[in-house]
């Protein structure tokens, strides 16, 4: 009996390898397969760069045309020199896919709702819902339009093929990181993924919508209520284009339908959807100050868009030079060009427009099979997107999306977001479907020379709308609040719209030539924070969903300064100072009521009082001033809004600010549930006693300083901690210039000051290889959150011997 | 004599098979060796285990040490809920050594069987 021990050890082993070969659900996270990950020359390790790594190297590829030579210098910034413009694109690909794979597939997934297919059914309402967005419908028509543009059509095929060339060179050992934890394999790019990552951006940055929450909160509240709690336009209003600047009479004249008040004004009906939103702080700070305010005669022109702070980052640093052009800057991991930057003539940046581009209709279908639907007294034929979602470890998820002739029904009795409770059928109408080929702008910003050049690319933007920032050499500033707007009547699409006819639908777009813009204006600087593009006499209305105080501070600092250098407009963005807290702290130390305090609370109300504004990392007082504005803000209105429908608007936070500058007698501060009649005192000594309990656990934890009570971080995208950075020591918030929250924030800080040779600084919290197991991962976030800036080095081809050129990396045919 | 040349060549033949076929292939390196050379099951399983232990051990934490050990540590926060890189390299090096092992000693069996 030789045998037995043999099947018993054969037997063992294979189970072994087996078990180890297999991935696992370890507490409802995925494990990968141990001795694959493990192994030394498969798994993890494979992805430990060494610190001394070497990134030069000669490649050849049939696609090129000419020479590519690549400079990359100590922060692992690329300089890429092509003999031929388009080998560029095909280099920038190759280099974004051997830095940052993994994240423009993960972008694409997201985008293109696949994230089932990685992660399982946890992600299948995300998937559904942006499906049902019709992302990929929107990607296909925005393909449509850059094919036909022979530039774009160039520029994304030898992008595709580039980043191609890289994955067919690709071994598995060497695959992110990220693919070995979750198991799965990295597929070929092509150029309708370019076209869906530009789609994610569009409904990151103009996906953002108030519909239902405030058609909620209209049904809900009396009118009288309703305008207190949402009133159009502040006054304080300091727009991008400043008051009185005139406006002719629209070249678009719209009108509201007659049956206004009674089908939508007055409506009642009361909805429940939600979705997935993007942050609502997606936003930007953006200025440039003409030579007449700067002590060398040269323009000055800042950049930083705010958004979510991810490892690995959003943007990838690139200097991009052929004969044809040569630009530096920010690109998208997943995209060609250089986005955010500055060439040898000019400099660009952008912030988010934000108005409402996103309007929902009510679609009245025939019957149960949404085959047809009512439209102008007739039956039209519905169309139909069949949408397969693969999920990992399951069956394909079939989801039927009808489409109308407003857009595809997003909600319907099969979905409504997280809750499921809706009954209806709403149709989404979103600029974001028209086509549009975004990638023209950057191509021809890249190579701008003039103002004229910068007015052309910018009118290929079309969504997400942009306040359009320019700077150039011969001391032109201007900045364009450019979009595809559509020309709205006032109040238009703040609520859901009757779908059963054409009178609710969008009359036409604001022609190219009425955006709000400045050039040259006198005031010596142009600049926008994300606040109203104009004022109330624009003759198109531009809704109320604009935050207004980062605009304030800055136009107020920008106008006091004079001799403008460098270094101060680093200082003004990473600037911490509170502009709400300057105006809405006094009311409150003013009207709190300290006779029923504990010794405790005179304690926290001492450091309020003695605070100096400033959100800065150490200040005990921001974390005071922070959790008692929040407490304030739910002591005035969560007794309003106990009863309310889920999903009901609440008031923006300006709107309480300027209630208590204005009106001690706010009605809302009377707590409705109770018999006596509430004054501000009451309610701020209230609130200030309710946010006691948070600011005790917080300062005995060690944790009142507002940079650890806030605990900054710049999360990896799969949200794996370890490969996080968290908790770091920076200051700023909302309402502040260096608008920094707990995960979102300036994602790219970046001044160009447009001197005869150029002088450029810029960082991003984060690093330029997205391998976590480089140094260079992370290895810009501490420079970044101590508001310390790089300076950009424009190289010349000539400067090859330069020290700072550490690796070279030379394509040829 | 045979269990230090045994070592040798399962830890040679692992590392040559890994460069072209996927991580269980040290199983079937082990195997082949302890097949062919004969020894004792318990040696056998030893230069099996000892071959993959010093082989595992050694290249991760060569190339742990070229990497200032940054991965390992955040995989074993990851993994191991704690910063501790030594353990990850430990717990590969005896990962290997056991697939190994008892592949060789498997081996060794088989040729038992056939002799």
């Amino acid at each position: 009996m030789r045998i037995l021990p043999l099947l018993i050890t054969a037997a063992v082993t294979i189970t072994l390898v087996m078990l180890l070969n297999t991935s696992f659900n370890i507490g409802g996270k995925p494990a990968p397969a141990f001795g694959k990950f493990l192994s030394p020359q498969h798994g993890f390790w494979q992805n430990a760069e060494s610190a001394d790594a070497d990134f030069g190297g000669e490649l050849s590829f049939p696609n090129l045309k000419g020479k590519v030579d690549v400079y990359f210098d100590e922060r692992l910034v690329p300089h890429v020199f092509a003999e031929q413009e388009n080998d560029l694109y095909f280099v920038q690909g190759f280099l974004h896919a051997k830095f940052r794979l993994w994240q423009m597939e993960l972008q694409v997934f997201k985008a293109s709702g696949r994230l089932s297919e990685i992660v399982g059914k946890r992600a299948l309402g995300i998937d559904r819902e942006f499906r049902r967005l019709g992302m990929t419908y929107a990607a296909e028509l925005a393909l449509k339009e850059m094919e036909a543009d022979t530039a774009t059509k160039t520029m994304c095929d030898n992008y595709t093929a580039g980043v191609n060339a890289y994955l067919s060179s690709l071994p598995e050992s060497k695959y992110p990181i990220e693919y070995k934890l979750l198991g799965y394999q990295p597929e070929p790019w092509s150029n309708l993924k370019t076209a869906l990552f530009l789609k994610l951006m569009s409904w990151d940055l103009a996906g953002h919508d108030n519909d239902f929450e405030m058609t909620n909160a209209k049904n809900f509240f009396s009118k009288e209520d309703f305008d207190l709690l949402f009133p159009q336009q502040q006054d304080s209003l300091d727009p991008i284009i400043p008051r009185g600047a005139g406006y002719a009479a629209p070249k678009v004249p719209v009108k509201a339908p007659a049956n206004v008040d009674s089908l939508y004004n007055s409506n009642k009906d009361l909805l429940a959807v939600s979705a997935e939103q993007p942050d609502r702080d997606n936003g930007s700070n953006n200025w440039a100050v003409s030579g007449s305010k700067t002590q060398s005669g040269a323009p000055v022109l800042c950049n930083d868009p705010h958004l979510m702070l991810n490892l690995p980052s959003l943007w990838y640093e690139i200097q991009l030079s052929c004969p044809a052009f040569n630009a530096y800057g920010v690109s998208f991991p997943g995209a060609p060009a250089v986005i955010i930057g500055y060439n040898d003539s000019c400099a660009f940046g952008f912030t988010n427009g934000g108005r409402d581009v996103k309007d929902y209709y009510k679609i009245q279908f025939k019957d149960a099979s949404r085959k047809e639907y009512f439209f102008n007294n007739e039956w039209k034929q519905t169309e139909w997107r069949v949408e397969r979602i693969k999920i990992k470890d399951s069956t394909e998820y079939v989801d039927s999306v009808a489409y109308t002739l407003f857009g595809p029904v997003m909600y319907d009795k099969t979905f409504s977001g997280n809750e499921n409770t809706n009954q209806h059928d709403y149709a989404l109408r979103w600029t974001a479907h028209d086509p549009g080929n975004e990638l023209k702008l950057f191509y021809l910003l890249d190579r701008a020379k003039n103002y004229a050049d910068y007015t052309e690319a910018a009118q290929y933007l079309r969504t997400p709308g942009q306040n359009c920032l320019f700077a150039a050499k011969n001391g032109d500033i201007a900045l364009r609040a450019q979009g595809n707007w559509p020309a709205k009547w006032k109040g238009q699409g703040d609520f859901i719209m009757p779908g059963t006819d054409s009178s609710f639908m969008w009359q036409g777009f604001i022609p190219q030539d009425e955006v709000p813009l400045q050039y040259n204006p006198e005031r010596g600087f142009v600049s926008s924070a994300n606040q109203h593009p104009a004022d109330s006499t624009y003759p198109y209305y531009l809704g109320n969903d604009y935050p207004i105080y980062r605009g304030l501070i800055i136009n107020k600092r920008l106008s006091a300064m004079q001799n403008i250098t460098a270094d101060d407009m680093k200082a003004l963005q990473t600037d911490n100072y509170n502009i709400v807290a300057e105006e809405v702290a006094p009311i409150i130390v003013e009207n709190i009521n300290t006779e029923s305090f504990s010794e405790e609370q005179v304690k926290l109300f001492d450091i309020l009082r003695n605070w100096n504004f400033k959100n800065d990392a150490g200040e005990k007082g921001a974390t005071v001033f922070e959790v008692l504005l929040d407490s304030l803000y739910t002591t005035i209105f969560d007794d309003e809004f106990k009863s309310a429908p889920p999903f009901t608007k609440r008031p923006f936070e300006s709107t309480l600010f300027h209630a208590l500058l204005k009106d001690s007698a706010y009605k809302f501060i009377d707590n409705v549930e109770t018999a006596e009649k509430e004054r501000l005192t009451d309610a701020v000594t209230l609130a200030f006693k309710k946010a006691t309990d948070t600011l005790k656990k917080a300062d005995a934890a060690g944790n009142l300083e507002w940079a650890k009570f806030k605990a900054t971080r710049v999360g990896h995208l799969a949200m794996l901690d370890a490969f996080s950075r968290l908790n770091l020591p920076v200051g700023g918030g909302v309402h502040i210039i260096n608008a920094t929250k707990q995960n979102h924030g300036p994602s790219w800080r970046m001044v160009i000051h447009l001197t005869e040779a150029t002088e450029a600084y810029g960082v991003y919290p984060g690093g330029q290889n997205g391998n976590p197991g480089s140094k260079y991962y992370d290895s810009s976030v501490d420079q970044w959150a101590a508001g310390k800036y790089y300076t950009l080095w424009m190289m010349k081809k000539e400067e090859a011997g330069d020290k700072r050129v550490k690796w070279k990396m030379s394509f040829k045919k | 004599m045979k269990f230090f040349v045994s070592i040798v060549l399962i830890a040679l033949l692992s590392m040559a098979a890994c460069l072209y076929l996927p991580w269980w292939s040290i199983a079937i390196a082990a195997f082949a060796v302890a097949a062919i050379i004969p020894q004792k099951p318990w040696w056998s399983f030893l230069s099996g285990f000892i071959a993959l232990l010093l082989l595992w051990g050694g290249l991760s934490f060569f190339i742990s040490s070229n990497n200032d050990h940054l991965m390992a540590k955040k995989i074993s926060i990851l993994l191991l809920q704690s910063d501790s890189p030594f353990t990850l390299v430990a717990a590969t090096a005896l990962i290997g050594a056991l697939v190994a092992g008892l592949a060789a000693l498997s081996g060794s069996f088989v040729r038992r069987a056939a002799d």
